[in-house]
């Protein structure tokens, strides 16, 4: 890394402009999320039959169909007894116990006759999780929910200025002024015409499903649908928004073969129905606070699945269905629920085995009351859209067409053909997953915009780092706070040279700004000293009595600095 | 579902072979048993040569890129890293999704702009292997390496051998076995295509070394203990690259070093004959029929081992005799003197 020379020219970002969108297809009734609810029957029966099949040809190959039965039935079992949740269906235990009896009956069987018997539970289990899966999208719903949320924020925000009369009037601020909605979104509503788009965004809080929804239906594209984790829907009001907002649900708790074909199945299916879709590869939300860079593979390989079948299934002269894939970067200076987080990243139990709950959210009081206060302050969010990309991460056009870097067109049928034709081949595209993942990786941390509250607090940590080189991270975050004290004439220069090496990444592309970014260096750093996990109760960065600066709680300060992280600026810092 | 699973092609489609060189030749050869072969010639004057070698009558000769790109779904390019990319940026625009690449060769890729006298350090990501500037360069991305002790000669006379081709890939190695495999050639398979490639990579440095040890007359002992410890400081070099410690052990590893540290007719080997008798690093090259990868490749390693801050003493004994810095005699004594650490510390 070359030393940062002392003039860099500061970018020019042109301060955040709210827009309105039209809706890009106008009538619900041909919203896909809409025809799919319509047909949901029929849809669940084909999910239902697919996934038999696959999961019949994965037992032949693995350790036996009625093996695989017993594996569920045990885990199932362990799980109902273990750790039960208030959004579990009632008849669980007595739903397991029974099976479990079956199972034992079928066992005495012979040949044929305890093959089918087999067959016939794995099909009743299947169709039990295909109905747990299954979202319910309402349009009324959903069109009560986007008027009232318009309403309902435009008082909130307005309501300081609305004591003024005149204010009434002229500029209003809209929900827009606080979540910036930047990025392609021209270009993806463009592809949402054209094929199937799966946006992938990174997850560093529960209330970012919430978020993209909102995000998705300000942009004026369909509903989309996504997989939202059980645990959420025990809280009425969330679940209430999730549920027409599109989510289906995905337990984590449920790691049996039989259930993650059926989600993956779910998915792939609706993919291939044309439902826009919405995933959080990175699994579950960042726990260090970094951007993900690595990506759980199995529903992006899905939407893989979904191509190629969409290829093998298009008639002759028929153009096949496409499907895009957008990554989405959600920047914010605060994540309510960082505390936690980096504990549990500290303490390295980030192995779901038994998801343990976490109750930031434990009720919709104290959800509502966060989003009051969250309005109300002010603390600037954005949702960045990435460039629309085909499968195997190429960039597309508005026509949705594959483009190599050299610009030459790419024939995207040409992946999935060998001699000529069109192959399955289950590891090569495995390995498209893995490839496709590390391209989204890529994406991320381009688009991410980088914040004032993200700089301070990188700095700030960096920065004790270094005094204290010769200590691991976990003795770093032992130092007492009153130790922590940086004379601010020091903390600005620092600022100020990463602040360059900024400019100079962003002048190569290789990350994006958010406009405050620019402004006048002590201002800046006010911004982002007033921004950095604003809300905690122990601030992680702040400026003492003296106007130098100090923390409050170590472990949230790291959390913030992991946000730059992945860019390789720690060697700014000489080690 | 209607769908044939995949697999290479049947036996009548063409194959294409990249370079004329002497392993490309070998490779032509190995596959016309098989199959048809188109052979890429970079200039007419290298078509007619290998045309006057002699060729089964199933191998044709072409110098257009086009041609090969569209007769063959399957092709192995076999020319020295130096002109790889160069070569990889004529076929690209011809190239698609469908194809296979299965490279084979054993040298390293220096990014642009880098240069190996300046001080400054040198990093895995400003060095390319050559399934990474295919990657770069092209849409391909079902690539593959052949890589193991394949020494051209013995290939061409026909002798009982094998090969490893690795990548990630379960298909792109089926179609290799497939067009490779007979009863005098065994073809393994490998996931770890960036190991394989370095393994390919590595061997020549300790292939030089072997050359001098031999010159020198040091016996049997000293050839066994430098393949040994040479192949330790592969590992630990290999591993720094992003390499797979099972690849070293394997054919490609153990098996090609083994056999190059060996061979007396061998490029690498030549080199270090040349050195110890006093041959200075212009004369060897200009000595060198073919180009001998393993002399940027002892540059290369160097500066990656000295930034990522391993200790591999027989590469820096060579780089200085290379350099001449160091006569081959005392590099000897250099090596001996070298504090010895565990036997094995890499498992």
């Amino acid at each position: 890394m070359v030393e940062t020379a002392d003039t860099v020219e500061i970018p020019n970002i042109p301060p955040y402009k709210a827009r309105e969108y039209d809706q890009v297809l106008e009538s619900p009734r041909v919203w896909p999320i809409v025809k799919l609810n319509a047909n949901r029957e029929e849809f669940m029966k084909t999910v239902a039959e697919e996934t038999l099949k696959v999961v019949k040809e994965q037992a032949r190959s693995r350790k036996g169909l009625m093996e695989e039965l017993e594996s569920v039935v045990y885990m199932e079992r362990s799980r109902v007894k273990n750790n039960r949740w208030k959004a579990d269906p009632d008849d669980e235990e007595e739903y397991w116990g029974k099976m479990k009896g079956k199972l034992l009956e079928v066992s005495k069987q012979e040949g044929q006759a305890k093959q089918d018997a087999a067959e016939a539970l794995l099909k009743d289990i299947i169709e039990r999780y295909v109905g747990e899966i299954m979202g319910s999208f309402n349009y009324r719903a959903y069109r009560f929910i986007r008027r009232s949320a318009t309403f309902f924020f435009a008082r909130l925000l307005n309501s300081a200025r609305i004591k003024k009369f005149g204010a009434l009037f002229r500029g209003v601020l809209t929900l827009q002024d606080k979540i910036n909605l930047v990025g392609e979104t021209e270009h993806i509503r463009q592809l949402a015409k054209k094929g199937t788009v799966v946006l992938v965004p990174t997850h560093f809080s529960n209330l970012d499903s919430v978020l993209v929804g909102w995000a998705i239906m300000a942009v004026g594209l369909p509903p989309f649908i996504y997989g939202a984790g059980l645990n959420l829907f025990t809280i009425n009001l969330l679940s209430y928004f999730m549920k027409n907002l599109g989510a289906y649900k995905v337990d984590r708790r449920k790691k049996n073969l039989v259930y993650l074909e059926t989600l993956k199945m779910y998915s792939n299916q609706a993919i291939q129905s044309g439902c826009h879709s919405l995933f959080f590869p990175g699994g579950t939300r960042s726990r260090s606070g970094q951007i993900e860079n690595r990506l759980k593979l199995g529903l992006l390989s899905t939407a893989i699945t979904a191509q190629r079948q969409a290829f093998n299934e298009a008639k002759p002269g028929e153009e096949p269905k496409k499907i895009f894939v957008v990554p989405v970067v959600i920047n914010y200076h605060f994540t309510l629920e960082a505390p936690s987080l980096i504990k549990e990243h500290l303490r390295r139990s980030g192995q779901e085995r038994y998801y343990i709950e976490n109750d930031e959210y434990s009720s919709s009081y104290k959800l509502g009351t966060f989003m009051l206060r969250f309005i109300r302050k002010g603390s600037d969010i954005s949702v960045s859209f990435g460039k629309g990309m085909d499968l195997l991460g190429n960039f597309v056009d508005e026509e949705g067409n594959s483009f190599d870097r050299t610009g030459r067109e790419i024939d995207l049928r040409d992946y999935f053909t060998s001699g000529g034709s069109l192959t399955i081949d289950r590891q090569r595209e495995g390995e498209y997953t893995r490839m496709l993942s590390e391209r989204i990786v890529e994406e991320y941390y381009k688009i991410n915009r980088v914040f004032a509250s993200h700089v301070v607090a990188f700095v700030a940590f960096r920065m004790l780092w270094r005094q204290h080189r010769d200590l691991d991270l976990f003795e770093v975050l032992r130092t007492s706070n009153d130790e922590v004290v940086f004379p601010y004439s020091d903390f600005r220069t620092e600022v100020d040279r990463i602040r360059n090496e900024i400019f100079l990444r962003h002048e190569a592309q290789e990350l994006d700004l958010a406009p405050h970014m620019t402004w006048e260096l002590d201002q800046l750093i006010d911004h982002g000293l007033d921004n950095v996990g604003m809300y905690h109760t122990a601030r992680p960065l702040l400026k003492n009595k003296q106007g130098n600066i100090t923390t409050k709680d170590l472990n949230t300060l790291y959390y913030y600095h992991n946000r730059l992280m992945g860019y390789g600026f720690e060697k700014l810092f000489g080690f | 579902m209607g769908l044939k699973s995949s697999s290479a092609s049947d036996s009548n489609t063409p194959v294409g072979v990249i370079g004329t060189g002497s392993f490309g030749q070998v490779v032509a050869k190995l596959l016309a048993e098989k199959s048809p072969v188109w052979l890429y010639a970079r200039s007419e004057e290298s078509a007619q040569r290998v045309r006057d070698n002699g060729l089964p009558a199933n191998v044709q000769v072409t110098t257009d890129p086009a041609v090969v790109a569209k007769a063959c779904e399957v092709i192995f390019p076999m020319v020295p890293s130096a002109n790889f990319r160069d070569m990889i940026r004529q076929f690209a625009p011809y190239l698609h999704p469908y194809h296979t690449l299965i490279h084979g060769t054993k040298g390293l890729e220096l990014a642009s702009g880098q240069d190996l006298q300046s001080d400054a350090p040198l990093t895995r990501a400003q060095i390319c292997t050559m399934s990474e500037v295919i990657q770069q360069e092209t849409v391909v991305v079902r690539i593959g390496c052949l890589a193991g002790p394949n020494l051209a000669s013995e290939l061409a006379d026909d002798k009982p051998a094998a090969t490893v081709i690795a990548s990630r890939f379960d298909e792109v190695i089926a179609s290799g076995q497939k067009l490779l495999r007979s009863d005098r050639f065994q073809v393994y398979g490998n996931s770890d295509l960036i190991g394989v490639e370095i393994c390919g990579v590595l061997k020549n440095i300790i292939a030089i070394a072997a050359g001098m040890v031999h010159e020198l007359g040091l016996g049997e002992n000293a050839r066994a203990l430098l393949i040994s410890r040479g192949l330790v400081e592969m590992i630990y070099l290999g591993q720094a690259f992003g390499g797979n410690l099972k690849a070293f052990i394997g054919l490609a590893g153990v098996g090609d070093l083994v056999a190059t540290s060996n061979s007396i007719t061998s490029r690498n080997f030549t080199v270090g004959r040349l050195l110890v008798q006093k041959k200075s690093l212009e004369e060897v090259k200009a000595q060198m029929e073919e180009t001998a990868e393993g002399i940027n490749t002892v540059l290369l390693a160097k500066k990656f081992a000295e930034t990522a801050k391993i200790r591999v003493p027989i590469t820096e004994v060579l780089h200085r005799v290379l350099y001449q810095e160091l006569s081959a005699e005392e590099a000897t004594t250099q090596l001996m003197k070298f504090p010895s650490i565990a036997d094995v510390d890499f498992l």
